[in-house]
């Protein structure tokens, strides 16, 4: 039968775990190629180039950057920062203005309601942003310009929306008939009552705040503010900088010989700055899945 | 307006305020397409320089070359990323009486969603790059190679291999939730009438489903002049040479505003990606609403 309660032999779902598992193999073989280079020594990989198993195992990479960790652990300092206060800000300020256009009682809702959602369909571009963040708000080089750009973003406003609609009119309303004021209903409230919404939302923006790297790369020069992608981007940077210029190198032009990571040291970096959020994150996949599909109902 | 009314209006006040500084203010800030911007005067204190900004982008090579880029892989992206997804989707579903077996598949497939742009640059170079790469060591002879990331012809497939990489699980576990929603009493029905899995996958299962992939497949062609930045900034590894497959709207404006300092002309470009972005997101609304009223975004 369709659904497979048939006991019999059955060679096309033998067909399909096949398919998907040579499938999956696919997909991770770019991770197998990283970890398996930081765990190379440089010099067969330059002598075989980066390979899918690792031959000759070594742990020089990782203990090269444990031996001089300041500049890893910085990073991780900068993306915990903006994570943290990010997403705290981001939860309580997006809830209560998803909160605001979930009241279907409330007289504005519907012109707040285009307000938030006109900023999804139309916006004035990067460069008047850049001006904006730079010219008028004078955030470049400050910490907060990869925290500020992220608070509050339409589309989590809508998905916050669709979560605190689902709260029952009644308990609102018999707290106003017990004289609570809007705000009461709201911090005693609903914000309890909507814990699962609020931790939903948590994950997406502190998801979002941890990859950061556009804000910081428009706004941040200064090494003490660089987050952990940025951090990855410049090492980057740096090995191409001296793949084209092999006498800049030599004479030290603009990096010190000391600091020039080696290959596997540098896939050893990419293993550490990118890892941990991997292991974490695939665990709450349901949630990111619900976020999206209440988002897009309808407002 | 009640009491309660300006009370929820004061609830709603700090995110009103935020609105209106990080996104309306730029709204009204892309004047400065108009304008010769100087630093020291602002965007309102700078003078007025008419269409000029926008003569020199039109009448470049790049005005044709970055929209046709911008749209041919964001329509690549979409048809590519919705078959293949909906294809993962109807094999999990197969054999979703093994909850453990699709769970072990979502989560691989989910996997590249969280690696960022900058760890795909270093996987793509770890595959492609000259001297140690793995596919050059792997299948030609010693220096005989190709030079990847000079060879602009070979990077339509290699972003598209890596968006699909990066994005597929994702639409996955959409798609798979959305058939698992259906009713399987209509499979069951069909079963009995003695279709066949592959007719009922047609017949029941794709038209159930499209609603869904209606709504899904305009959103994305709302936004179909705007690329994925991250993508085309940093997968090619910032190569010139790869520029004329590689460049779209977003990047060019990024390079023009930071690299070249060209503040007018990148807002005049910025402008323009905006507008016609408003006309597709609009255009494809419509449509979706003519098709089925329920469906539409507004």
């Amino acid at each position: 039968m369709f659904l497979g309660v048939s006991k019999r032999f059955d060679i096309s779902r033998i067909l399909v775990y096949a398919v998907l598992t040579a499938i999956c193999v696919i997909v991770m073989v770019p991770f197998f190629l990283i970890v398996s280079s930081s765990l190379t020594s440089t010099q067969t990989l330059t002598l075989h180039g980066y390979s899918i198993i690792p031959t000759h195992f070594s742990f020089l990479a990782y203990r090269y950057i444990f031996r001089y960790p300041a500049v890893l652990l910085h990073a991780y300092g900068v993306t915990i920062t903006i994570t943290v206060v990010g997403t705290v800000g981001s939860v309580l300020l997006t809830s209560m203005m998803g909160y605001v256009l979930s009241r279907k009682d409330f007289r504005l809702v519907r012109p707040a309601t285009f307000y938030v959602f006109f900023t999804m369909l139309f916006s004035g571009g990067l460069v008047p942003y850049y001006i904006l963040m730079t010219h008028y708000l004078h955030l470049e080089n400050s910490i907060f310009s990869m925290i500020i750009p992220g608070v509050i973003t339409p589309f989590n406003v809508l998905i916050m929306k669709g979560f605190l609609a689902k709260i029952p009119v009644e308990i609102i309303e018999s707290a106003k008939v017990d004289g609570a004021s809007e705000f009461r209903i709201f911090f005693r409230m609903v914000l309890p009552l909507s814990t699962p919404a609020l931790a939903t939302l948590g994950l997406l923006v502190s998801f979002a705040y941890w990859g950061e790297w556009f804000n910081a790369l428009l706004f941040i020069n200064n090494q003490n503010l660089v987050p952990l992608q940025l951090m990855l981007y410049n090492i980057m940077n740096t090995v191409n900088f001296l793949a084209n210029n092999p006498e800049g190198a030599a004479t030290g032009l603009h990096v010190s010989l000391s600091s020039l990571p080696t290959i596997s040291a540098q896939m050893a970096m990419v293993v550490l700055a990118a890892g941990p959020m991997m292991i974490i994150f695939p665990f709450f996949r349901r949630y990111f899945v619900q976020g999206l599909t209440v988002g897009s109902l309808k407002s | 307006m009640r009491r309660g009314d300006w009370e929820l209006l004061a609830l709603a006040s700090p995110g009103i305020i935020y609105l209106l500084v990080m996104a309306y203010f730029p709204m009204v800030g892309a004047i400065v397409a108009f304008k010769t911007y100087l630093y020291n005067k602002g965007i309102f204190g700078s003078p007025w320089d008419g269409l000029q900004n926008f003569q020199f982008f039109f009448r470049s090579q790049e005005f044709l070359s970055i929209t046709r880029n911008t749209i041919g892989y964001n329509l690549a992206f979409i048809f590519l990323g919705t078959v293949v997804a909906i294809g993962l989707a109807i094999l999990m579903f197969f054999i979703h009486r093994n909850k453990g077996a699709v769970s072990v598949y979502q989560t691989v497939l989910f996997l590249p969603y969280f690696s960022s742009w900058i760890v795909v640059e270093y996987i793509v170079y770890g595959f492609l790059s000259q001297q140690h790469g793995l596919i050059d060591h792997a299948f030609f002879p010693p220096n005989h190679g190709i030079n990847w990331y000079e060879s602009p012809q070979y990077w339509p497939y290699i972003l598209t291999a890596a968006n699909l990489w990066h994005g597929v699980g994702f639409s996955t576990l959409i798609y798979f939730a959305g058939i698992m929603g259906i009713d399987p009493t209509y499979y069951e029905v069909a079963a009995i009438d003695g279709a066949s899995r592959w007719q009922i996958v047609r017949r029941i299962m794709i038209p159930m489903l499209s609603p869904l992939i209606a709504i899904l497949v305009i959103i994305a062609l709302g936004s179909i002049f705007n690329a994925d930045f991250g993508l085309f900034y940093f997968v090619p590894n910032n190569s010139a040479f790869l520029f004329p497959t590689t460049q779209v709207i977003n990047t060019y404006v990024f390079r023009a505003l930071i690299d070249l300092g060209q503040i007018g002309m990148s807002a005049a470009v910025g402008l323009y990606q905006s507008v016609v972005g408003l006309g597709a997101v609009i255009l494809a609304n419509y449509v979706v609403k003519k098709l089925n009223p329920d469906n539409a975004l507004w």
